[in-house]
Parts: structure tokens; C-alpha cells; sequence
């Protein structure tokens, strides 16, 4: 058992990643923690909004928005969770201390955290089409799946950064919501938008939708970009 | 300022020196020149009356609300990326984001109360007043940042890191709200300072008022700074008590 | 800056921690005061002393998780100011906690824990087997285990390191008398293939038989040095 560390410097930070956001999943796979607790809230959240809005022809107006709303909200609780699961018995040092490094830790539970939400939308979507009864035109179902992709994209990075910022310690989780909220503006203005345009209930066509899209690239490309700079400060001691 | 020696009491150590008191006074001179010229002798707008005179406090403070924002970010940036990681930048970045806070805060309640002057509205889903607004909000999440504890570089690198994201969120926000209200055409419906026009007399008040808020920014940041300086003294001060209780522990016999 | 050391030359001569005064702060306290120690390569130190000493703190500055804040540092070879990123990756670290996923089972654990170091499936079987979770624990999920239980699973997770120094805190605790055993051979040979070991321990008795060299600590000091009769590689 010498020590060796040939094989170390082998892997590449990707593959960390990967490893990464695959523990993830599975970790959700089993705990089904996700599954059973966020998503109904989510959906009890989309019920809230039809109490509060009272009004069908509102409601069905501003579907888009209040989707985007209820995700944003479920992100906040998605982000503890993942970070929950690296505190539970130190498993956050542990990755420090396996000299893993902390852009690999960032990409690989935004990763993980996107494939959640991406989940999470389409189920607020279908709850969103049965409470309100949006229609989706054909015409937008490219500009729908595109939005879609994206924006989880966006919002994964930028929970996982300042998750990652305020995991683990009392005094600290409170925190994530003032965080989080603003910076995500941009994405919940951009994808509201590129929805509106893809369902038609504000009377938009389909390609006012698109320059959207360019918006919510640039946001993924900075926040990845960004973020994996750093992550590595943020969750240093 | 440098960390003033051992044997000074942090207690009653001032923050004033010889520059600061030239500066305040200037600054306060400025200010009395802007209540002059701003209430007194500059022309009241022909369509908004009296209440144009609001823009001599409001377009001032955007403008230091603005300024700090960039010092905060520029000081950040120079803590992080040069070898040396002084603390100095981390002081001057925090400073300047407590006084920023406050100008926004006052960017923010004059705006309001001019728009409610001149249009009767509070608020305006503008691209400038929200980028405004949320400049705020991520302000106060990084002061909160902060405040988080830990040992003095911890906190710099941690809040450093915190103020360059600011720096990459505010222009999504603010081109992500401009082409929203596009959207909308709003950009044709005024905003209370697009409709004034500007007279000579009304265009030097407003100098006025930029020159004497840059200097009161100034003066208060230098201070402010100072503070910081004697504050992280006075953590260090009780690090050093803490350290000979901890090492007498030692002396006991068998520990505590 | 000295480049990092290549570890193939330093057979078993050289310093593997070096601390000058070594002082380090967790929520404005002075875990550390000023410590002065050093660990030869191949050793296994035991660190004894009472609660709050400092014992874990000295553990976490050497797996580079806690920053230097005064003195000076080395940890094989390395500095700990400026090259932590490199120290942390040499080192395995068995904390208060276990570093587990309680949702993963056993195998997955150690799987996972050893992807990250690209252990192969053979040296990931073979830690299982050396812990004893072969069998039918492995397929348990770490949640479900028991403290000894979870607890060899974490050394099965520091065995697929392969790390040139072991850092090991209270890892007697929880362990029945077989594991126990099991565990004192299995640091004998790590220091006998080369690593470095120090073991953090309030059962003085238990460890001292292991280790080459005992330090006390109380106070954020090493306050003292002597060698112990264990069977370890001595100096």
C-alpha cells in the first residue's frame, strides 16, 4: 500500500465533476428527498398563486411568471438540500481534503442541481397548463424547450455558488434568499418573457421570444465562468 | 492610516487628522454652496415647479451610489489579485459599500418622492431606478457577507469574491431590464429628470451639488475606513489576550 | 517558493510536519498558540491531551483545512501558506465526522471517495475486504450502519487514498476490540510502506503501544515529547 500518486494527477477536473454531480443524483435516487418534499411544494405553491391571483383570465396571463416564480422558490430549498447532504458528516472537507478541486465541486453539484430542476419545471409546467390552461402552440414548443434548458442552467449556477457561500453554518442559511433573489432577476425576467412568447398569453409571437435567449446565454456563460472562479474563495475557510 | 502601534488606547483614538478636517470643511462649504444655489438661486423648472429642485440631491447621490459601487469593486479586485492580499483594500471596499448603501438609500427616497412630485407615482419600472433598487438589495446582502466573521483575510476574500459577482450581476440586471420595458415603450415616457431643461444656472447647481457629495464621500469613506482600521486593531488586540489565556491553559497542571 | 518535493526520493528520511509557532484561529478563538512540533517521515505519533487542547485543530492545520494564521508550516515539504491546494491532496484525514453520504451504501461510498483519487475497482474491493465490509454490509446504506460500522468505512475511504500522511482523530472510538486491532495493523503497515501516521487519542493506553512518539498537548501548545515502546517504524 505505498503511497503512490501517479493515478492522482490523472484525473481530469471534469471527470471530477462528473463523478461529482453522479453522486448527486444518486444520492437524490435514494433519499428521493426532491421527489417527495420540494415538488409538492412546488405545486402547492402554484395553488397558493390561483387563491391569491383569483381570477382565471389573471391567472392564465400570467402563468409564465408565476412557473419561473414558484421555480425560484424551489430552488432556494433544492440548494440547502444539496448542500445539506456534504454537511450531514463532513463530506465537504472531505473533498477539500481530497485536494479535489473547487471548480470541479462547483460544476458537478450545479450539474446535479440543473437535472433536478429540469424535472422540478416540467412538472410546474403540466400543474401550471391544468390550474390555468395555458396552451402550447406548436410554433413554440423549440422556443419553450431552449428556454426551458437554459434558464434551470443559470439558476443551478448561481444557487450552487452562493449555496455554497452560506451551507453549513448557523446563522448563515438565512442568508441564501437575499443572495440568490437579485441576482437571478435577470433569468426570471428573461425566461418569463421567452415563455410568454412561446405560449402566445400575452399576445407576443413566437419571435419576439428569441433575443431572450440571447440574454439568458450570456447570463449561464458569466455565472459559469464566474462562478467557478469563485466558488473556490467562497468556500474556503 | 497603518495599524497603530500596541501601546495606542484603542478607546479614545480618533479617526481626524490634519487632511480630513481641511477636507470636512470643504465639503461642508460645498453642501451650503448646493442648498444655496440648489433652493435658493437656481430657477424653478417651468413644467415641474419647485419640485425640480429634488434633482439636486437625487442625480448627486446616483452618482456617489454609483462611484462606491465601482470603488467597492475596484478595491475588491485589487485585494484579490494582487500577491500581496492587503487588508487595506478589504477596509476601503467595506467603507465605501457602507457609505454607497446609505447614497442609494437616498438615491432610492428622493427618486420616489420626485416621481411622486412630478407624476404622481412612487415608483417607475425604469431600467436606472430598478438597477437602482437592486444594487441596493445586493449591497446589503454584502454587507451581510461581511459580517459572517472570521479572521480578517477570510472575511476580505470571501467579501471580495461576493463584490466582483455584484459587478457581474448589475449589468445582466440592467440590460435585462432595459430591454424589458422596451417591451413596453417606456423609454419615451419620461422620467422626471428627462424632462428638465437644463438652464446654465440649473446646470451649475447641479455641478455644485456632484463636486461637494464627491467631497462629503470622500471625507466620510476616509473616516469610515479609519474606523475599520481601529475595529480589526481592536480584534487583534483581543486575539493577542486570547492567545496568553490560551497558552496559560497549558500551564496548568493536567489541563483544564 | 521550493517546488513540491517528488515523494519517490524521500524514502524515509525528511521531516513530513514541521510547524514553527504555529498559530491558527476558529471564530476569533486561538485554537492553536504558538505550536512548535515536527513528525519525522515513517513515524506514527500519538497526539494525548485534554478536551479543547487542541488536538483536532493541529489535525486539520496538517490536512490544510485550517489556514496558518501566524508562525510557519510544512507539511511534506510543502507550505502549508502558500501550497495548501498541494498538501491537501497528499493527505487523508479522519475527522470528527465521517466524510460519509448517508443515502449511499457502504461500496459507494468507498467507490466514490476512491474515483476521486482514480483508485481502480481492485484497490476499492481490496479496502472493502481489509475493513471488513465486505459481504454483506456492503450494500447497506452508511445511514443504516452503525457508529463502529460507519467508522471503518471511513478508514476503508482514507485506505483507497493512498495518502503519504495519515491523519487520524479519535479513530479508537466506537470500534469494537477486533476493529480496534485491525485497525492498529493496518496503521503499522501503512508506516511501514512509507506513510506517516498521527492519531489523535484520549485512550493513552490503548494508542501508546502504537506509536513511536507521544506528544501532549493543552493549551494550543505542544507542551511535550517523549518516545513511546510502539512497534512502529522508529527514528
Amino acid at each position: 500500500m505505498a503511497p503512490d500518486h501517479s493515478a492522482a494527477g490523472a484525473i481530469s477536473p471534469w471527470r471530477l465533476a462528473w463523478l461529482i454531480a453522479l453522486k448527486d443524483l444518486r444520492i437524490e435516487a435514494r433519499s428521493r428527498v426532491v421527489v417527495y418534499q420540494v415538488l409538492p411544494f412546488a405545486v402547492i405553491v402554484m395553488v397558493m398563486f390561483g387563491f391569491a391571483l383569483d381570477d382565471d383570465g389573471i391567472a392564465q396571463r400570467v402563468a409564465p411568471g408565476l412557473i419561473w416564480l414558484a421555480t425560484l422558490f424551489s430552488l432556494l430549498v433544492v440548494v440547502q438540500r444539496s448542500f445539506a447532504v456534504e454537511a450531514a458528516d463532513g463530506a465537504l472537507d472531505a473533498l477539500r481534503v481530497a485536494g479535489v478541486d473547487a471548480v470541479s465541486i462547483f460544476l458537478g453539484k450545479a450539474l446535479a442541481m440543473a437535472a433536478q430542476l429540469v424535472v422540478l419545471e416540467l412538472v410546474l409546467f403540466v400543474t401550471a397548463v391544468v390550474l390555468y390552461g395555458p396552451r402550447v402552440r406548436p410554433g413554440g414548443l423549440a422556443l419553450l424547450v431552449v428556454t426551458w434548458v437554459l434558464a434551470t442552467i443559470g439558476l443551478a449556477l448561481v444557487g450552487t455558488l452562493y449555496g455554497g457561500l452560506t451551507a453549513g453554518f448557523t446563522g448563515r442559511e438565512t442568508l441564501l434568499p437575499l443572495l440568490v433573489l437579485p441576482v437571478v432577476a435577470p433569468v426570471l425576467i428573461g425566461a418569463t418573457r421567452a415563455v410568454e412568447s412561446a405560449l402566445g398569453t400575452t399576445g407576443a409571437a413566437v419571435s419576439e421570444g428569441w433575443p431572450w435567449i440571447g440574454l439568458l446565454t450570456v447570463f449561464a456563460g458569466a455565472f459559469g465562468v464566474g462562478g467557478s472562479l469563485a466558488f473556490g474563495p467562497l468556500i474556503d475557510e | 492610516m497603518s495599524i497603530p502601534p500596541d501601546d495606542t488606547d484603542i478607546t479614545t483614538a480618533g479617526t481626524s487628522s490634519a487632511a480630513t478636517r481641511l477636507l470636512g470643511t470643504l465639503a461642508v462649504v460645498g453642501v451650503a454652496w448646493l442648498v444655496a444655489f440648489g433652493l435658493l438661486f437656481s430657477p424653478a423648472d417651468r413644467d415641474q415647479r419647485e419640485s425640480v429642485r429634488i434633482m439636486y440631491v437625487h442625480v448627486p447621490s446616483a452618482w456617489l451610489a454609483y462611484l462606491a459601487f465601482i470603488v467597492t469593486a475596484g478595491a475588491s479586485a485589487l485585494y484579490l489579485f494582487r500577491a500581496a492580499h492587503s487588508l487595506a483594500w478589504d477596509r476601503l471596499a467595506g467603507a465605501s459599500a457602507e457609505v454607497g448603501v446609505v447614497f442609494m438609500g437616498i438615491t432610492l427616497l428622493t427618486g420616489m418622492l420626485w416621481g411622486r412630485l412630478s407624476w404622481g407615482v412612487f415608483w417607475t419600472w425604469d431600467a436606472r431606478l430598478t438597477t437602482t433598487a437592486f444594487l441596493f438589495v445586493t449591497y446589503v446582502g454584502y454587507l451581510a457577507v461581511r459580517r459572517l466573521g472570521g479572521t480578517h483575510q477570510q472575511r476580505a476574500r470571501r467579501s471580495a469574491a461576493v463584490a466582483l459577482l455584484g459587478v457581474l450581476e448589475i449589468p445582466l440586471v440592467h440590460f435585462s431590464v432595459r430591454l424589458w420595458r422596451n417591451l413596453h415603450q417606456e423609454s419615451t415616457v419620461a422620467r422626471p429628470d428627462g424632462d428638465v431643461k437644463m438652464d446654465g444656472l440649473m446646470l451649475f447647481s447641479l455641478v455644485v451639488g456632484l463636486v461637494a457629495f464627491t467631497l462629503l464621500y470622500v471625507w466620510l469613506v476616509i473616516h469610515r475606513q479609519r474606523a475599520l482600521v481601529l475595529e480589526d486593531a481592536a480584534e487583534d488586540h483581543g486575539l493577542e489576550q486570547a492567545l496568553s489565556d490560551r497558552r496559560a491553559e497549558a500551564a496548568l497542571p493536567g489541563g483544564r | 517558493m521550493s517546488p513540491a518535493p517528488d515523494p519517490t526520493t524521500h524514502p524515509g528520511g525528511g521531516l513530513a510536519v514541521e510547524f514553527t509557532d504555529a498559530v491558527a484561529i476558529v471564530g476569533g478563538f486561538p485554537v492553536l498558540a504558538g505550536a512548535n512540533f515536527h513528525v519525522r517521515r515513517g513515524e506514527i505519533v500519538l497526539l494525548h491531551g485534554p478536551n479543547g487542547a487542541g488536538k483536532t485543530s493541529l489535525l486539520r492545520l496538517c490536512a490544510g483545512l485550517l489556514p496558518l494564521e501566524r508562525g510557519q508550516g510544512r507539511v511534506l515539504g510543502l507550505d502549508l501558506v502558500r501550497q495548501r491546494a498541494d498538501v491537501r491532496r497528499r493527505v487523508g484525514l479522519l475527522g470528527h465526522g465521517n466524510g460519509l453520504y448517508v443515502d449511499l451504501t457502504v461500496s459507494e461510498n468507498v467507490a466514490f471517495w476512491g474515483a476521486t483519487v482514480g483508485a481502480g475497482a481492485g484497490e476499492i474491493a481490496a479496502a472493502l475486504v481489509r475493513m471488513g465490509l465486505d459481504g454483506r454490509l456492503a450494500t447497506v446504506a452508511v445511514g443504516r450502519c452503525s457508529a463502529g460500522q460507519k467508522r471503518r468505512t471511513a478508514l476503508a475511504c482514507l485506505v483507497v487514498r493512498r495518502a503519504e500522511l495519515w491523519l487520524l482523530d479519535e479513530p479508537h472510538a466506537s470500534l469494537d476490540a477486533a476493529a480496534r486491532d485491525e485497525l492498529d495493523d493496518l496503521l503499522r503497515k501503512a508506516a511501514a510502506a512509507g506513510a506517516t501516521v498521527i492519531v489523535a487519542s484520549h485512550e493513552t493506553e490503548r494508542a501508546a503501544p502504537l506509536a513511536t512518539r507521544q506528544l501532549a498537548v493543552a493549551g494550543g501548545l505542544v507542551v511535550d515529547d517523549t518516545p513511546s515502546p510502539g512497534v512502529g517504524r522508529g527514528t
